[in-house]
């Protein structure tokens, strides 16, 4: 078998039952393949407009998100300065929250309808499936984010739409979600999955969150730059890591 | 279930050299070697205390290799070499965190504080927990194995974090031994002379012991695996 | 140099999931074009066989080609000229017919200026074009598994592999069902399909194949097996497999 394909290709026509196909073709005929960030587009797109339909997702996690900090507002029971101080921590760890139930949804639906077998089936490099995946997991978890910004804003009376903290939320929850979309791709599989996945992503994920909270607080204490910089460079390679990660992993995750 | 007897030979010289280098790495640390201006006799635990940090580090390390050489072979063999990695590992990084402990009362004045240093050991050690019980959620074993050499490889970043994080954070009260640091940690000493010596041979100790410990834990793994592939030949004879 | 009219060749194909062995060592070549049955108990290996040639498994040893590629080395080219229909739909409940194929249509790189008009064919072709806006979550089971049709087809796929098709269908379902497989064959489509209908998979195929303990253990043209015969001739295959 010559090592390089036949450069003809054949595009998909319309033509069905082409029946007179040249035998020479069909032993080795090569279709283009579907280029990697059309397929990553697709699959986000898809994960959108399905979720903007049922809004189920979204839904639980925004209910999620006002309890948690309905919870925290009553147990801290906090001063001025005290909320300040802890502000941060709150953001992050209902951010957290709020992201499992998303990213342990979003792949179990996956998995028991069989889409994902659809999925794994289509002619697209599989970091492609994962790279859609994360982007729309990464979507719905800064849509939380942005809520719950605006909620703590309000509810806790300290200002947190400041352009610096929200470049440290989209860098924390990047971070987030690539290392949870690639970690539920894995405790789909497991007995008790619900269980599964916060415990086996909360430890790889917990330098990215104490790095956030940390920069969080520094830049809402209104810290200098030296306070706050290498946090977000913490960020910055951690987001780097998990996203190699994820790009040199998927494929071994899915294929049996 | 045999080895070739060269090997088994090999195995049993080195776990008697490692029970002798521990014994003498022992002595240096605890008779040799001075007592420490500051600290006195407390800082005798840190031999111990780094050198069973070295052996958890190596045997990370070694769980990504062999997450790296299972993914690409397929070979059982190399998951069974992760899996002895790993609880090695665990155990070296539970010596690692105990001498601390018992170092920093004495020292700190407290068992424990929330600081960068001990925060991400504890986090390193979540992580290779984890490790474990992703092992026994996922039933089938082709699938456990692929899993668990990707979990190893991705839990390596808690290794790194253990390492980056006294960069990022230069305020920690954790001495650092090794590099320049600008902090001013508390129960910081030089390691010059005695000291240096003593340190040096309780590394290269326990990276042998943690050798040996991973090789014995091997071949009790495949052990166990030729126990239980008996019992299904029987079960299917009867 | 394979025969250039093998669209599909297995050699020495094994499988094992952990110590459990579920294909040992199978052949199996399909012509271009022909329309293959599986026939085989549950645990003989079938689906197995099938994600295998879907490059979704992994074989343990033993090669696989198709169309002249090479799995697992070459699974996105093998991929991209099959079409596959499962016991599940493999859609998504929630989008409506028409938006599930048109995702589907670019996960397969259908060029854009076609997408639309495509989806419109293979809509019209399982009768669900009046549907078309409608949500897959609303459509019974029959229906969702001709659209599950539609988007296996949607790609023109050199290729079908049918994984019990049939599962879970009515009479009405399953014959039109059978109407629309006859169709979709047609037209130099290779199709291997597994089944537990023996009647109805020798019915619609070329060649019946009767899987057993991970090998093919029963292998000929239609033509020459009386279908009335075929229970017998499938419980001897199988049973004395299985009692070794």
């Amino acid at each position: 078998m010559s090592a390089n394909p036949e450069p003809t290709t054949h595009p998909v026509s319309a033509a069905e039952g082409a029946a007179a196909r040249p035998a020479a073709q069909t032993a080795r005929k090569r279709r283009p393949l579907t280029p990697f960030w059309r397929a990553v587009g697709a699959v986000a797109w898809k994960d959108l407009r399905a979720e903007i339909r049922s809004r189920e997702l979204i839904n639980s996690m925004v209910l999620f998100t006002f309890m948690t900090v309905m919870v925290f507002s009553l147990a801290l029971e906090l001063d001025k300065e005290a909320r300040q101080t802890t502000v941060a921590g709150v953001l992050w760890v209902t951010i957290v929250f709020a992201g499992l139930i998303g990213l342990s949804r979003s792949l179990a639906a996956e998995k028991d309808r069989g889409s994902l077998d659809a999925l794994l089936l289509a002619p697209v490099d599989r970091s492609a499936l994962f790279f859609g995946k994360m982007l729309s997991n990464l979507l719905f978890v800064l849509v939380i984010a942005l809520v719950l910004l605006a909620l703590l804003t309000v509810l806790f009376n300290v200002t947190l739409l400041k352009p610096l903290l929200i470049v440290v939320v989209v860098l924390g929850t990047i971070g987030f979600t690539t290392a949870g979309t690639l970690l539920s791709s894995m405790s789909v599989h497991a007995r008790a999955r619900e269980a599964m996945l916060p415990i086996i992503l909360m430890p790889v994920v917990l330098p990215v969150l104490i790095s956030a909270v940390r920069a969080s607080t520094a830049i809402l204490e209104g810290l200098p730059r030296d306070d706050w910089f290498p946090w977000i460079q913490l960020l910055v390679v951690a987001d780097v890591i998990f996203l190699a990660a994820g790009y040199g992993l998927f494929d071994y995750v899915v294929e049996e | 279930m045999t080895y070739s007897d060269s090997r088994t030979r090999i195995l049993r010289g080195l776990t008697i050299a490692a029970a002798v280098l521990f014994v003498i790495g022992l002595y240096l640390a605890l008779f040799w070697v001075g007592p420490e201006r500051q600290q006195g006799a407390a800082q005798r635990i840190f031999y111990v205390h780094l050198g069973s940090f070295l052996g958890s580090f190596i045997a990370f390390g070694a769980t990504v290799a062999a997450g790296i050489a299972y993914l690409r072979t397929r070979d059982p063999r190399w998951d069974t070499f992760g899996l002895a990695n790993v609880e090695i590992g665990l155990g070296m990084a539970a010596i690692t965190i105990v001498t601390g402990m018992a170092w920093a009362r004495p020292i700190w004045n407290t068992w424990w504080t929330w600081e960068p240093r001990l925060t991400s050991v504890a986090i390193m050690w979540l992580a290779y927990a984890a490790y474990l019980m992703l092992r026994s959620g996922i039933e089938d074993p082709e699938r456990r194995q692929r899993f668990a050499a990707v979990y190893g490889i991705i839990a390596f970043a808690s290794v790194l974090f253990t390492i980056i994080i006294i960069r990022v954070r230069p305020d920690t009260i954790h001495p650092v031994v090794a590099g320049p640091t600008q902090a001013d940690p508390t129960g910081s000493f030089e390691v010059t002379g005695r000291i240096r010596d003593t340190l040096f041979f309780n590394l290269f100790t326990f990276a042998v012991i943690t050798v040996v410990l991973v090789w014995h834990r091997i071949r009790l793994e495949n052990l166990i695996q030729h126990v239980m592939r008996r019992k299904l030949e029987v079960l299917s004879e009867l | 140099m394979p025969a250039p009219d093998r669209t599909i060749e297995v050699r020495a194909l094994t499988k094992t999931f952990g110590l459990n062995p579920v294909l040992r060592g199978l052949d199996l070549d399909v012509p271009r074009g022909e329309f293959l049955t599986l026939l085989g108990p549950n645990g003989s290996g079938k689906t197995t066989l099938l994600r295998i040639l879907g490059a979704l498994a992994r074989p343990t040893s033993g090669t696989v080609r198709i169309g002249g590629w090479e799995l697992p080395g070459e699974a996105e080219f093998v991929r991209a000229q099959l079409g596959v229909v499962s016991h599940l739909p493999l859609l998504y409940d929630t989008l409506t017919a028409e938006e599930n194929l048109l995702f589907f249509a670019r996960m397969y790189n259908v060029p854009r200026e076609m997408r639309r008009d495509r989806v419109e064919t293979v809509l019209r072709r399982v009768g669900l074009a009046r549907r078309a806006r409608d949500v897959v979550a609303t459509y019974s089971r029959g229906m969702q598994q001709r659209l599950a049709i539609a988007r296996a087809i949607l790609h023109d796929p050199a290729v079908l592999l049918l994984d019990e098709p049939y599962t879970g269908l009515d009479q009405d379902a399953a014959a039109l069902l059978d109407e629309l497989l006859r169709e979709v064959a047609i037209g130099g489509r290779t199709v291997i399909m597994t089944t537990h209908d023996l009647r109805r998979g020798h019915a619609l195929a070329d060649r019946i194949a009767i899987l057993s303990r991970g090998k093919i253990a029963f292998d000929a043209p239609c033509r020459e097996v009386d279908p009335d015969a075929l229970p017998a001739l499938y419980a001897d295959t199988t049973g004395a497999a299985t009692t070794r």
